[in-house]
């Protein structure tokens, strides 16, 4: 391999990794909540998608005023407010009434949740392509020579920083805390001191954040906006499975794992197929393998049984 | 005190499990709460704990009533605030935790982290194997472990009140016995009261005050626990101490062993 070679490797896994750090960061909104409340959130999609029209909302209207880094950074941190409290509020009036019954229909509820926050973002936003504005340069950096788009390289960093985040906040806060013994165990959480129910509206809200930072740099890397932006969620279900339902880190690792691989197909296999849309299938075919070997996902796990 | 005043409870609108149940433990005290399965022990507890509405039950009629303040409306963590804590049955300790984690959300309720320093050092100090196994996973612990892991996680809520579910279940007698033994220093050391779920009727009565006996969601008699391991009723019953029951668990013996042969 020559020294070309080389780099476009580097470029195309590196480009992957920010690709799967966006999955990632939507895997870990299914994640937490799936975990808290056993609930599989269909609208994730959706709320990372309106994390990103929120933004584009609030940068497009501080962009004359503040100028495009300090309009986007204060537009990133309201969406991701606005989003976290929209997924709350969509825990508290319609997941919530839904306690105790059966998941599927609470499953189900989800999936309406979707539609109506879908329909909700083009009723006010309209259907068409809305541009968005983004402080990141087009102009390619180049690192150790290898060409790579900034926003890749803040999509990076910003996602392995919050997840950071988020892992201490499991490992040491005493709410991170509550929040594991509720996955755990619901019923012993409650017995234990521990509101339940606001715990289930933090996982929601956690998940906005998430949710709403991985819209904001999807926004950012595809250039505009459309409400199907929304499918970017699905796409990141592969990640889920493949990490394991009920972890964290394999939602994460998950994540990066499909990022990468999807790019590489891209770039090495889809020119000797004819193009087609390799990318779209690779994470199936690596997450089909993977359950044979695998039933649970990498890092899911049954219940320890002491042996 | 604890008092609970004549409730009913209901499951799924439909089966009635506690017929007008009364019961009172009085602070500072020990008391045991005897019964058959399925008599409605259980679910006592869980009335009392709060957690009964998220399974489907219903306090229909009654009150149960705190230190002079009514609780039978209060969600579970409004129960622990309140100073009652319950050690549920068959420990549900939190396995993929470690012990140490475990004993921390048993504190998740307070905001005085001094006072839980202090108090994880007491707690400690009663189950020397937790000390030795701050950092292990507590899925991997022993049953006997587990249940002292389960009572300190209890502990730590500073409760004035823990209701245990059935703390000998599963356990070997050895391990039993150090298990109430500790409760008794909880009971004498920390002024916790106790209100203690049992089958093993025998080791309830040695290690409380007052008892109670229950059967089908009535409470059926009660008495000081001296007095209630010399009743005859509940010696035959619960004690498995009469003659006649001895003979006629032999003739029961001989029944199972003809049968068998014709059988086979």
């Amino acid at each position: 391999m020559d020294a070309m070679q080389v780099k476009f490797l580097a470029m195309g896994i590196i480009n992957g990794f920010a690709v799967g750090a966006i999955y990632a960061l939507l895997a870990l909104g299914f994640v937490v909540i799936f975990k808290a409340t056993d609930i599989f959130n269909f609208a994730q999609g959706e709320i990372m998608m309106f994390g990103a029209y929120m933004a584009m909302l609030m940068s497009n209207a501080l962009v004359g005023k503040l100028g495009i880094v300090a309009a986007f950074t204060l537009a990133f941190l309201i969406s991701s407010f606005t989003t976290a409290l929209l997924a709350s509020i969509c825990e508290m009036t319609v997941v919530r009434p839904m306690l105790g019954k059966p998941v599927l229909s609470i499953i189900m509820i989800t999936l309406g949740l979707a539609f109506v926050l879908r329909g909700g973002v083009e009723f006010i936003w309209g259907p068409e392509e809305l541009p968005f504005y983004k402080p990141f340069r087009d102009a390619p950096l180049l690192v150790q020579g290898v060409p790579i788009a900034e926003v890749r390289l803040y999509t990076i960093v910003t996602s392995l920083i919050l997840m950071g985040v988020f892992f201490l906040f499991f490992k040491y806060s005493n709410k991170g805390l509550g929040m594991r013994a509720t996955a755990e165990d619901q019923e012993t959480a409650f017995l234990m001191g521990i509101n339940v129910k606001r715990i289930f509206t933090m996982s929601w809200a956690i998940a906005g954040i998430v949710g709403a930072v991985g819209g904001i740099f999807l926004g950012s890397t595809v250039g505009n906006l459309v409400p199907y932006l929304s499918h970017m969620g699905l796409r990141a279900l592969p990640a889920v499975i493949l990490g394991g339902m009920n972890s964290i880190t394999g939602a994460i690792i998950g994540g990066l794992i499909l990022g990468v691989c999807e790019n590489l197909a891209g770039t090495y296999i889809a020119p000797h197929i004819g193009g087609g849309d390799i990318k779209e299938i690779t994470s199936y075919v690596i997450v089909l393998v993977v359950m044979m070997i695998r039933p649970h996902g990498l890092f899911g796990t049954k219940e320890i049984e002491r042996v | 005190m604890l008092k609970i005043n004549n409730i009913e409870v209901v499951y799924s609108d439909v089966i009635l499990v506690l017929r007008g149940l009364s019961l009172q433990v009085p602070n500072g005290q020990i008391v045991a709460f005897l019964g058959s399965n399925g008599a409605g022990k259980s679910t006592t507890l869980k009335a009392v704990s709060g957690i009964l509405r998220y399974q489907d039950g219903e306090i229909e009629e009654g009150s149960i009533e705190f230190d002079g303040e009514m609780i039978h409306q209060l969600d579970p963590f409004e129960v622990v605030k309140k100073g009652i804590t319950m050690v549920p049955e068959g420990r549900r300790i939190f396995r993929e935790m470690t012990v140490e984690e475990n004993i921390k959300v048993g504190a998740y309720a307070r905001d005085d982290s001094a006072g839980v320093q202090k108090d994880m050092k007491m707690v400690m100090g009663f189950f020397s194997v937790l000390q030795e196994r701050r950092g292990q996973i507590a899925g991997y612990l022993s049953g006997g472990e587990q249940q002292m892991l389960a009572t300190a996680r209890a502990l730590m809520s500073r409760p004035r009140l823990m209701m245990l579910d059935e703390p000998s279940l599963g356990l070997g007698p050895l391990v039993v016995q150090d298990i109430f033994g500790i409760i008794r220093r909880v009971n004498q050391e920390e002024k916790v009261s106790i209100l203690l779920v049992e089958q093993n009727a025998n080791i309830a009565l040695a290690n409380s005050q007052y008892g109670y006996i229950m059967e089908n969601g009535k409470i059926v008699m009660d008495g000081p626990s001296e007095k209630l391991k010399e009743n005859e009723d509940v010696k035959e019953f619960y004690l498995g101490l009469t003659e006649e029951a001895k003979k006629k668990r032999f003739s029961e013996v001989k029944h199972y062993k003809r049968r068998k042969r014709w059988l086979s």
